[in-house]
């Protein structure tokens, strides 16, 4: 086990070096630059910018300067927000997206899981075939759809739940349920085919000749055996939920990391853009890494090399 | 035959299936009555289809049966007439079963220990846990498994192994009853016989009745008493053991009997195959009349228009067919 995890703690060193690398090579190959928006900037100015934040070096050592940073643990200045610091964006805004994304990954398991087992043990019936329209319908409606549905009915219509930042409580509501809308019927059409899987099993009888009660039956036996795919669907969810949405941060008006993350790509603010893409790349691996981990408590059959 | 020796009758037993997108049915049982004497092997038998593991699996009610009644020793646990469903939970320790495929029937997220432990945690068979360890270990070594096996998880083990578990497991609650369901035929011949060996064994040791359900004619003789024959949901003939290898009165079980391979190539070439024709029709729709008469060699307009009876021809000795006196000089090559 040590020596798995030390394995894939050097893989994971690799592969985020990779995407640093490549991220680097992409975002200087789009044409534009940071500073040629702004207004009235005199060439003298910008040449003295670039020459700050050492824009004006050749590429191959801004590369060497910034992948040295990093080693460090310096993700740089940001080129927009003067004075800051990208570790210290980082910081403040992620904590808004992880706290929004990780309710919104709890509502799906929650209601996802066993909306799926439900429908599976009630194959073929009513309560199945709404629950697979209803799925595919919360699969194929996008978010900004939904949260603008949401935000006509409950603040518009109904004047119940506030429609804009996260000031307190209730303003979680909306956020959260378009945020879990797609990941639960995901986790619930994930549920039901393995879990329908799971319930033609031999064992499953076997369970009931022994006498195990029906709770048991599915707690233990057909749960246990049946949530593996959805395990699976768990670790780049909750990276891609806890990294922040965009669209629902636009539309919410919410401060999360979403949106820093997008606005640094149209502003070119080259070291975001670096330090959002390595942070969202090592939360990704590091997910995974510990989904691989959960395995091996959840199915005895995989052993960890 | 005194009323006490028998331990499981079943009468009428119907269990049909719905077929999806039909409103037809499934009749994968259709009317099988039989009884199980106390201490007796009773071989269940036929080909793939004919309802034999259903039949199995309905007594225990690990689906539920669509009509019939079931009396274990004396109590009625399913009577679809009287509307009686006895709760399970009680017959469980008494009735078990080991099923087929050893790969499938075992929980592969839990520890054989476990596996083999939990029935006893449901029944609470122990009082410490030092007691459940030791009774799990006994379990173990009665079924030829050592202490350390009980740490391990079951697709560490070869198919034989596997089905000791199973064995293990179904032993766990002291069971009087054994549903067999083809425990063997998964398995390679080699093991085979260790394992219809070790069902011996036990039955002597632990006073166990079996029902023993398998396709293989010459395994079902060597361990039963008695043996049913079962075609397409229907039970054709029953009979001793002996009696129905060397005086085998149903068309049917005279080929499936002609068809024991014999070691002996001097009487194999001197005996006749009877080979039917045709496939076992559908149990969605099966044939008017008689079931095996669409592959009967002496069908005729009695066996469309009407089902045989489920007769005792001789005592003990019970046939459904209308042309008993005919099939009776048929010969056979029936040596075991």
């Amino acid at each position: 086990m040590p020596k798995y995890i030390a394995k894939r703690v050097f893989m994971a060193v690799i592969t985020a070096f990779l995407v640093a690398t490549l991220t680097f090579c992409v975002m200087n190959m789009v044409p534009g630059g940071p500073f040629l928006a702004e207004k009235a900037v005199t060439p003298q100015a910008q040449a003295a910018m670039e020459a700050k934040y050492g824009l004006d070096k050749p590429l191959p050592q801004q590369y060497i300067t910034y992948m040295n940073g990093l080693i460090h643990g310096d993700l740089g200045l940001s080129l927009k927000k003067r004075g800051r610091t990208v570790s210290d964006i980082i910081t403040g805004k992620f904590p808004v997206s992880a706290r929004l994304g990780g309710l919104a990954l709890i509502v799906a398991v929650f209601i996802g899981v066993p909306l799926g087992s439900v429908a599976a043990f009630n194959k073929g019936k009513l309560v199945d075939n709404i629950l697979v329209v209803l799925s595919t319908a919360g699969i194929a409606i996008p978010s900004f759809l939904s949260s603008t549905l949401l935000m006509y009915v409950f603040t518009t219509k109904l004047k119940l739940l506030p429609s804009l930042g996260l000031n307190s409580a209730p303003s979680y509501i909306m956020p959260v349920i378009a945020l879990a809308l797609y990941p639960t019927f995901y986790i619930a059409r994930l549920m039901r085919s393995s879990m329908l899987d799971v319930i033609g099993q031999d064992y499953m009888k076997t369970a009931r000749a022994k006498g195990v009660s029906p709770f048991f039956i599915i707690f233990k036996h057909a749960m246990r055996n049946a949530i593996l795919p959805v395990v699976t669907y768990l670790g780049p969810l909750l990276a891609s939920l806890m990294t922040g949405s965009f669209i629902i941060e636009k539309i919410f008006n919410i401060p999360g990391l979403g949106s820093e993350f997008v606005g640094a790509i149209t502003s070119r603010d080259y070291p975001m853009i670096m330090g959002t893409t390595i942070f969202l790349a090592v939360f990704v691996i590091c997910m995974n890494v510990v989904v691989d981990i959960l395995y091996a408590i959840i199915d005895p059959r995989i052993k960890l090399k | 035959m005194n009323k006490d020796d028998i331990l499981l009758e079943v009468s009428h037993l119907k269990q049909y299936f719905p077929v999806a997108g039909t409103n037809k049915f499934v009749k994968a049982v259709d009317d099988v009555s039989f009884f199980i004497k106390k201490g007796e092997t009773f071989g269940l038998v036929g080909e793939s289809g004919c309802g034999k593991t259903t039949t199995g699996r309905s007594i225990l009610r690990l689906t539920e049966p669509t009509s019939g009644k079931i009396v274990y020793d004396g109590n009625v646990i399913f009577d679809s007439e009287n509307k009686i469903k006895a709760d399970m939970l009680p017959y469980r320790r008494k009735m078990q079963i080991v099923f087929q495929d050893p790969y499938a029937s075992l929980d592969p997220r839990m520890t054989v220990g476990d596996i083999v432990g939990e029935a006893l945690d449901i029944h609470k068979l122990y009082k410490t846990k030092a007691e459940r360890r030791e009774r799990i270990l006994e379990l173990l070594s009665t079924v030829g498994l050592n202490s350390e096996h009980a740490n391990r998880y079951p697709h560490e083990f070869s198919g034989g192994q596997r089905q000791r578990i199973g064995i293990a497991r179904a032993l766990a609650v002291n069971p009087q009853f054994i549903v067999c369901d083809e425990p063997v035929s998964a398995l390679d011949v080699s093991i085979q016989a260790q394992v219809v060996n070790m069902f011996e064994d036990l039955q002597k040791k632990m006073g166990l009745t079996y029902l023993f359900i398998a396709h293989d004619l010459s395994i079902v003789n060597h361990i039963s008493n008695r043996i049913g024959v079962m075609y397409l949901g229907h039970m054709v003939e029953l009979a001793d053991s002996d009696e129905l290898i060397f005086h085998p009165m149903h068309p049917y079980t005279k080929s499936l009997i002609s068809a024991i391979p014999i070691a002996d190539p001097n009487t194999a070439r001197a005996s006749k195959r009877i080979i039917l024709n045709g496939d076992v029709p559908s149990p969605v729709n099966p044939p008017s009349g008689c079931p095996f008469r669409t592959r009967c060699p002496y069908a005729d307009e009695i066996c469309a228009q009407k089902k045989p009876e489920f007769n005792e021809v001789k005592p003990g000795h019970y046939a459904a067919c209308h042309h008993l006196d005919l099939t009776k000089h048929l010969s056979q090559g029936g040596i075991l």
